[in-house]
């Protein structure tokens, strides 16, 4: 049983069809990728079904429930969240307050014993600040846990988001090129989590540009071009594909981009 | 000695309005990084429509309720169908919109209500204290009281409740405070009407010292904005030492200097902190990442 599914989902930006017509599942457990040249609709396609953008047309469903356009604040609620390739972090608060963050929507707060600072609060908040650093441990953070976040490097930050996005609780979670910008033990300490994250029965959705890595970790590869699914499978079934092949090397219109 | 007390007292009393002023801008400017010139004309409203319901036979406690409720919708409404549809745009282009949104209050008040000066009595009578050989207004006592009781209230708010931080993450990052469950469309809401309704009470509290009339709003949300600019904009404790601050510098400028220099005062700082320290006595410096 599929905990997302993808049924026909497009958009159009005035004239420009950027994604037409995309139908795929994930399943709880399954890594499933999205792959395609540069231009491709990937993210256009991941904004979509995290509520950031408005699809034109097609549904997506959330454990059976059709959530298509619901706020990002309330797909998280019902356990969808999301990484960004360009990031989305808070600043100016300390790594370990970006995590804790994560926990708006498990924590019951008693407005009374929060102004007070009543031992309930005092133990809440001790108790978050715990999981939280577990999740710093995850992402290989924990020593950075104090720093301000607009400190850290580019691909610290990216496991950050990771941290923050797991702090949510979610089953399903959008990586969106969580490798980029990272170097090889980076990056293979990505796979590693994502890997890990599958197996605890999260469904992951990512885009990626690191196609050795993609080939590695996923159960199942959607390919884009110009907006428009042309293949599906295993990571073997794809890569012999030959629509992929020429959408990769396709000679005219554009130079492969496969490693970003 | 005597003078210099009096000084001072006057100083506090009309520093603590501006503090409210620049408190109610701090939460907005906190949710959204939206500077709400449309502040002053909370405080107008708040003293207007108290007088109003007051003297259409109203006890004083309940034609105050009235008027904080109704300034607080009023301030829903503008975020509601001002700053909301506008979503997207640059900052500066929502705080031209609380300028024209300002203007639009200011217009409707003059219509609705009249262009008269009113005033309202004071809410412990008029006699005097005397301290330390100078003389204080019980009023005066209730304006540095709320200005006070609201920055505590603030203060725990911000650090120590949920929805607080949740203001906060929004004022940070909108799309990251919504990707972990943060319904940032309430929190603006809710920003609004607080800041809306700090305003009020700060106009309610200070009509019967300094009286009120439709465009009192303007001269306010210019002190208040200085206030808020030399505390740090955005921290409560700033708005509050800015305005208590702004307050005595004026006082003490009427007093010693000339009253002709003393609307200067509040200009005068806003260049001195723009020069000097543009982050403001509490605000953090921002370090710029390359």
């Amino acid at each position: 049983m599929a905990i997302l599914e993808i049924n026909g989902l497009g958009i159009s930006f005035g004239g420009l069809r950027a994604v037409n017509d995309v139908s795929f599942s994930v399943k709880p457990g399954e890594i499933v990728s999205v792959i395609g040249p540069n231009g491709a609709g990937k993210t256009t396609l991941f904004n979509m079904i995290s509520g950031v953008y408005l699809p034109s047309d097609g549904e997506v469903k959330l454990n059976g429930e059709n959530v298509t356009a619901k706020a990002p604040h309330l797909l998280a609620e019902k356990g969808l969240t999301r990484t960004f390739q360009n990031l989305q972090i808070f600043q100016e608060m300390t790594v370990l307050e970006n995590v804790l963050a994560g926990f708006h929507l498990s924590v019951r707060p008693s407005i009374l014993s929060d102004l007070l600072s009543l031992p309930g609060a005092k133990r809440r908040s001790a108790e978050a600040r715990e999981k939280a650093m577990a999740f710093l441990e995850k992402v290989r953070l924990a020593n950075a846990a104090e720093e301000e976040a607009g400190n850290l490097s580019y691909g610290a930050l990216k496991r950050l988001e990771i941290a923050r996005a797991l702090a949510v609780g979610p089953k399903v979670l959008l990586l969106d090129e969580p490798a980029a910008g990272c170097n090889a033990v980076e990056t293979e300490e990505i796979d590693e989590l994502i890997a890990e994250l599958a197996q605890s029965g999260i469904a992951i959705l990512l885009v990626e540009h690191d196609m050795k890595m993609v080939m590695r970790i996923s159960n199942h590869i959607v390919v884009l071009d110009h907006g428009e699914k042309i293949a599906e499978g295993t990571p073997e079934a794809v890569s012999k594909n030959p629509d992929v092949i020429a959408a990769y090397l396709g000679a005219e219109e554009e130079p492969a981009h496969a490693d970003g | 000695m005597d003078a210099f007390m009096q000084f001072i007292f006057s100083g506090l009393t009309v520093g603590a309005v501006y503090a409210l002023v620049a408190l109610g801008f701090t939460i907005i400017y906190n949710a959204s990084d939206v500077v709400n010139f449309a502040q002053g004309e909370f405080v107008m409203l708040g003293g207007m429509i108290t007088v109003f319901a007051f003297d259409a036979g109203l006890p004083l406690p309940l034609a105050a309720a009235i008027a904080i409720v109704i300034t607080a919708g009023i301030g829903v409404a503008l975020n509601k169908f001002a700053i909301e549809p506008a979503r997207g745009a640059p900052v500066v282009t929502l705080i031209i919109i609380t300028i024209g949104a300002s203007i639009l209050i200011r217009g409707a008040s003059q219509v609705v209500f009249d262009k008269q000066l009113h005033r309202l009595p004071a809410f412990s009578g008029d006699d005097p204290i005397h301290v330390l050989g100078a003389t204080l207004l019980p009023q005066s006592l209730w304006v540095i009281g709320g200005a006070i009781g609201i920055f505590i209230a603030l203060w725990l708010f911000f650090t120590r409740t949920l929805l607080g931080k949740a203001v906060l993450a929004t004022a940070n990052n909108r799309l990251a405070a919504q990707l972990v469950g943060i319904n940032t469309g309430f929190v603006m809401t809710l920003s609004f009407a607080l800041s809306a309704a700090i305003g009020a009470l700060a106009g309610v509290l200070v009509t019967p010292i300094t009286l009120v009339s439709y465009d009192v709003g303007v001269g306010l949300a210019l002190k208040g904005f200085a206030a808020a600019m030399l505390g740090g904009m955005g921290n409560p404790k700033g708005a509050l030492a800015g305005g208590l601050l702004l307050g005595l510098f004026e006082a003490l400028t009427a007093g010693y200097i000339s009253s002709q220099y003393k609307e200067a005062v509040a200009f005068i700082v806003i260049l001195a902190v723009l020069f000097v320290m543009p982050q403001g006595l509490f605000g953090a410096k921002k370090t710029e990442r390359v």
